[in-house]
């Protein structure tokens, strides 16, 4: 089999050559050549462009509605991603029918995960005893900032100017990569859907499938322009195969490796990182130093817990028994340096929150994106958060209400959510939460409070209610006012309002029934 | 038994013949049904929204009005929803509790209540998709949700099942939203109107003549999309199947 | 104070006052399959690995011979059988990056999910099982166990610096959800049911 290399100097035409989105064409002077049997345009239509996520402007609320109308515009794109993630969800039903204990096993990660936030500062402690006697140095670190600023002392300490990285949401929150790049080392990241997210210079779309918004098209053109393939090769082996070829020279000559963690085990000091590629493995394996970054709250006390999460993150997550590879870490290798860098970044503050500390039983599986009837029409970035979907919606608001104070809205509390969760987080509940939080700490629009207040007035007064709604015509223009603030618009943009009535219930029942008053 | 009926603002302005129809149910069984008529909403609306405070007088006005019923029965799920498990902008006095406690949907409360076990004056004989509305399957607990390992009921399909004729269709996605989420129809809209486009093809391709929903907030939404993109579907709530209607 | 005791003593201000008990876990082990070797077969099979029947002719290794017939490079960590690259010679892991096969013994393996843990005693250098392009595991029979409720109970988790579960061969479906095998690692996983060698064998 050639290489790429030479696939491309062996092609007849240079790249350059090629118009952009029709990769068939012959230019000359800037003119598609359509002499002989040529056609005059491309008859292969172009790839559907890839939707982009939502227009991030500093600290104003993210516009999640308008990113979500580009993403269903977007038919292909939006087809595809609400039919793959639909299909997750329905693999996780098989594998849940197979297991007739689960009910049983997301109660008991449920009551594990409760038990051990509501002891944390204990656990910690002991994991902190296990992995130092082990060999293992662990750091803590207060902060996105403070992470970052850790990792990049334990690789100057080496000398090391790459590092190539297993996936890690922790690492998303920390803006990591961003400030690596600042201080001149350069990060590789080994996950494929990842990968491609790096190499378009774009955020993950979702916690386990980082690239799941993307089309072969969109994956194809983003190599073209990285790693050098064919720009009208969309074959996904094809596609895969040349990341591999590509990222395994880094791999092996990175200075660094850096992974995640999805379970810290207290009793042996021990931290799990489960993968479907074997890239964590990689990553910790093949550089002689491996730091973890880990957030405080993904410990629990004993091995034996770890057999209830394991079976059911990879059933809830992909509807797959198993991750490919589980990998569980102790301690250095010979040789080796193990760095665990503990990360709180809000955790602890968003512990005391009455209403919402057990979102920190988040195992990060997605199956709550997967069920998601918005998330799977909208796209993870149209969320603008590191953290999209249900999951999202109940922990940015922690992070910064002002900016994500429109999430918690996008969702219409259908409640499936709650009812995928391993760990059973009352999500749409928290969701719910959270839009009186909001309210009250003023971050909905002025206009949306006003028209909410005259709504209660309205509805708490039965002779001014019966009056606005008496007549059929005036019904249809009072009656939306009670749940929009702004017009009739918004219902009838897609669909036909409602057709009046003759005349209301009320007015019947007064015209049929009255007498028996 | 007393009987207070509860038809919400939507109901009562576009929908009266499923408040015609849940009357005439109840008054089959012989039960004397009231009807106060200083009633307007449950709140849910501004409550759904996070504006909790603003529900507060309307809330104190449901109850004063359904105060001393032995049950106050409404053909909504989502507004019963609101009354037993979120409505909390008002002091929870023993009157209160009395309410909230006593506020039945009309299906359970037929299946559960008066454990209806026949309907002679019903028949139906169409195709049909039977939509339960979230805040009826997950909230009210109608029937098993698709996402959980327990065995399977369903309470609008023992009820519908009695109706003589009627034929079951088999969407791809059962229990997915159809995307109405009270506010979120709105402020979300074109992500309500696509689940609602899905929502009705999905239907539809089953071979469904009618949608029939123990919820019309639902059925509204999913008529003024199935009506904007040509999808010939025809709409009833399960009131008026249950009470003879014919089509 | 330190970041650690800031940390902590914001967890320690944070704690919500409720009780939340450590639940008992059972092993969920009441209805086992009849062949524990079948049903790992089964589960092997359906997460992308080969199971490499046993051999009918008195060489119990002749699946693994055919399979390396062709190969370069073959890394054998196991006394059974005999490769061209010497684990014990490897200096650094990035030496393996040429190996085609890598030949190693599993700890233990799980019949419910069809997984093998390797531990960093059976790999030697950890890097081997990831770095080669094939991965041939042996496997004892008895080394079976019937769920992961189970294997947590195994020594290896409490021995070994590094033990990671092998479920069939690397994959991913990151582009459009179309599977792919040797992702990163290893392109192809087989296994083959052997027992534990007693004293030694000849090559």
């Amino acid at each position: 089999m050639s290489t790429i290399r030479e696939r491309i100097d062996s092609a007849m035409l240079h790249p350059e050559l090629r118009a952009e989105g029709d990769p068939d064409a012959i230019i000359r002077d800037g003119r598609r050549l359509d002499h002989a049997e040529g056609t005059s345009k491309p008859l292969r239509p172009a790839p559907e462009p890839q939707p982009r996520g939502a227009k991030v402007r500093g600290n104003r609320p993210i516009d999640q509605q308008e990113a979500a109308a580009r993403f269903i515009a977007a038919t292909e794109h939006e087809k595809m991603h609400d039919e793959r993630l639909w299909d997750l969800r329905q693999k996780r039903d098989r594998e849940m029918h197979g297991i007739p204990e689960w009910e049983e096993l997301r109660s008991l990660a449920s009551a594990i995960k409760e038990h051990t936030l509501t002891h944390l500062d204990e656990y910690l402690d002991q994991f902190e005893a296990n992995a130092r006697s082990n060999g293992i140095h662990v750091h803590w670190a207060r902060d996105a900032a403070e992470h970052n600023q850790i990792v990049h002392g334990i690789l100057r300490d080496h000398g090391a100017t790459s590092l190539i990285k297993s996936k890690s949401m922790l690492t998303e929150e920390c803006g990591f990569r961003h400030y690596m790049a600042s201080v001149g080392i350069e990060v590789i990241e080994t996950d494929l859907g990842e990968r491609i997210q790096q190499l378009d210079n774009e955020d993950p779309s979702h916690v386990v499938v980082p690239a799941v918004h993307k089309l072969r098209t969109d994956v194809a053109e983003v190599f073209a322009h990285t790693i050098g393939t064919d720009p009208g090769n969309s074959d996904v082996h094809y596609l895969a195969e040349a990341q591999r070829e590509a990222t395994r020279p880094l791999i092996l000559n990175a200075d660094a490796g850096m992974t995640g963690a999805n379970f810290v085990v207290a009793e042996t000091g021990t931290f799990v990182v489960c993968t479907n590629e074997g890239n964590a493995d990689l990553s910790a394996n093949v550089p002689k130093l491996h730091i973890a970054s880990i957030g405080i709250e993904k410990i629990i006390p004993r091995l034996e817990h770890l057999a209830v999460f394991v079976r059911l993150l990879s059933r809830s997550a992909l509807g797959s028994p198993m991750t490919q590879y589980t990998s569980h870490f102790r301690g250095p290798r010979a040789g080796g340096e193990m760095h665990v860098v503990l990360v709180d970044n809000g955790r602890s503050e968003r512990l005391g929150l009455e209403e919402f500390w057990t979102s920190l039983k988040c195992i990060r599986c997605g199956a709550c994106m997967n069920t998601c009837p918005v998330y799977r029409r909208s796209g993870g970035l149209s969320y603008g958060a590191t953290y999209s979907g249900p999951i999202g919606l109940i922990i940015d608001p922690t992070f910064n209400a002002r900016k994500y104070s429109n999430l918690p809205f996008a969702s219409s509390l259908n409640g499936s959510c709650t009812n995928v969760c391993p760990v059973k987080i009352n999500i749409h509940e928290q969701i719910y939460a959270w839009r009186r939080v909001l309210v009250n700490q003023h971050e909905v629009p002025l206009v949306k409070k006003a028209a909410m207040k005259a709504a209660g007035a309205l509805l708490s007064r039965p002779a001014a209610y019966r009056a606005a709604i008496a007549a059929a015509d005036t019904a249809l223009a009072h009656l939306p006012r009670f749940v929009i603030y702004n017009g009739l618009n918004a219902w009838g943009k897609h669909r036909e309002v409602p057709h009046p009535p003759k005349q209301t219930f009320h007015s019947w029942y007064h015209a049929n029934r009255g007498a028996k008053r | 038994m007393r009987i207070g009926l509860f038809i919400p603002c939507y109901i009562d302005a576009f929908f009266p013949k499923v408040g015609i129809a849940t009357l005439e149910l109840l008054e089959r069984f012989g039960h004397d049904v009231d009807y106060p008529r200083d009633q307007t909403c449950c709140g849910q609306p501004m409550a759904n929204s996070g504006f909790n405070a603003e529900c507060a007088d309307t809330e104190a006005l449901f109850v004063r009005n359904f105060s001393g019923f032995d049950y106050v029965v409404s053909p909504s799920g989502s507004c019963v929803h609101h009354v037993r498990d979120n409505f909390d902008a008002i002091e929870q006095t023993d009157e209160v509790k009395e309410v909230r406690a006593r506020t039945f949907e009309l299906v359970e409360f037929l299946h559960d209540i008066l454990k209806v076990d026949a309907f002679p004056w019903a028949r139906f004989p169409h195709r049909v998709g039977l939509h339960n509305s979230c805040g009826t399957l997950r909230g009210l607990k109608h029937a098993l949700p698709s996402e959980l390992h327990e065995p399977f009921f369903s309470k609008p399909i023992d009820l519908l099942s009695k109706v003589d004729g009627i034929e079951f269709v088999r969407p791809a996605r059962p229990d997915e939203c159809c995307g109405f989420g009270g506010t979120f129809s709105v402020f979300e809209e074109v992500v309500s109107t696509k689940m609602g486009y899905d929502k009705v093809r999905d239907h539809a391709q089953a071979g469904a003549e009618y949608i029939v929903s123990a919820d019309s907030s639902c059925l509204m939404h999913q008529q003024g999309c199935a009506e904007r993109i040509g999808v010939p579907l025809k709409f009833i709530h399960i009131a008026e199947i249950l009470n003879g209607a014919s089509a | 104070m330190s970041s650690r005791d800031d940390i902590l003593a914001s967890i320690r201000a944070n704690l919500p006052r409720v009780e939340r008990p450590l639940p008992h876990v059972p092993l969920f082990d009441d209805d086992p399959p009849a062949s524990l070797l079948s049903a790992f077969k089964e589960s092997l099979h359906r997460m992308g690995g080969v199971f490499l029947d046993s051999p009918t002719s008195a060489d119990m290794l002749a699946p693994v011979r055919a399979k390396i017939a062709d190969a370069k490079i073959v890394c054998s960590t196991v006394p059974e059988i005999a490769g061209n690259r010497d684990i014990a010679d490897v200096g650094a892991p990035r030496d393996l990056a040429d190996v085609d096969f890598a030949i190693v013994r599993a700890s233990f393996a799980v019949a419910e999910t069809g997984s093998v843990l390797l531990s960093d005693a059976d790999l030697r250098v950890n890097g081997v099982a990831y770095l080669a392009q094939h991965l041939i595991v042996l496997l004892d029979p008895a080394d079976i166990v019937v769920n992961l409720h189970h294997a947590y109970r195994r020594p290896e988790f409490r021995d070994r610096h590094y033990a990671s579960f092998h479920t069939g061969p690397s994959a991913t479906a990151d582009i459009e959800g179309v599977l792919i095998h040797g992702a990163q690692g290893v392109r192809s996983l087989s296994v083959l049911p052997i027992a534990r060698a007693v004293g030694n064998l000849t090559h």
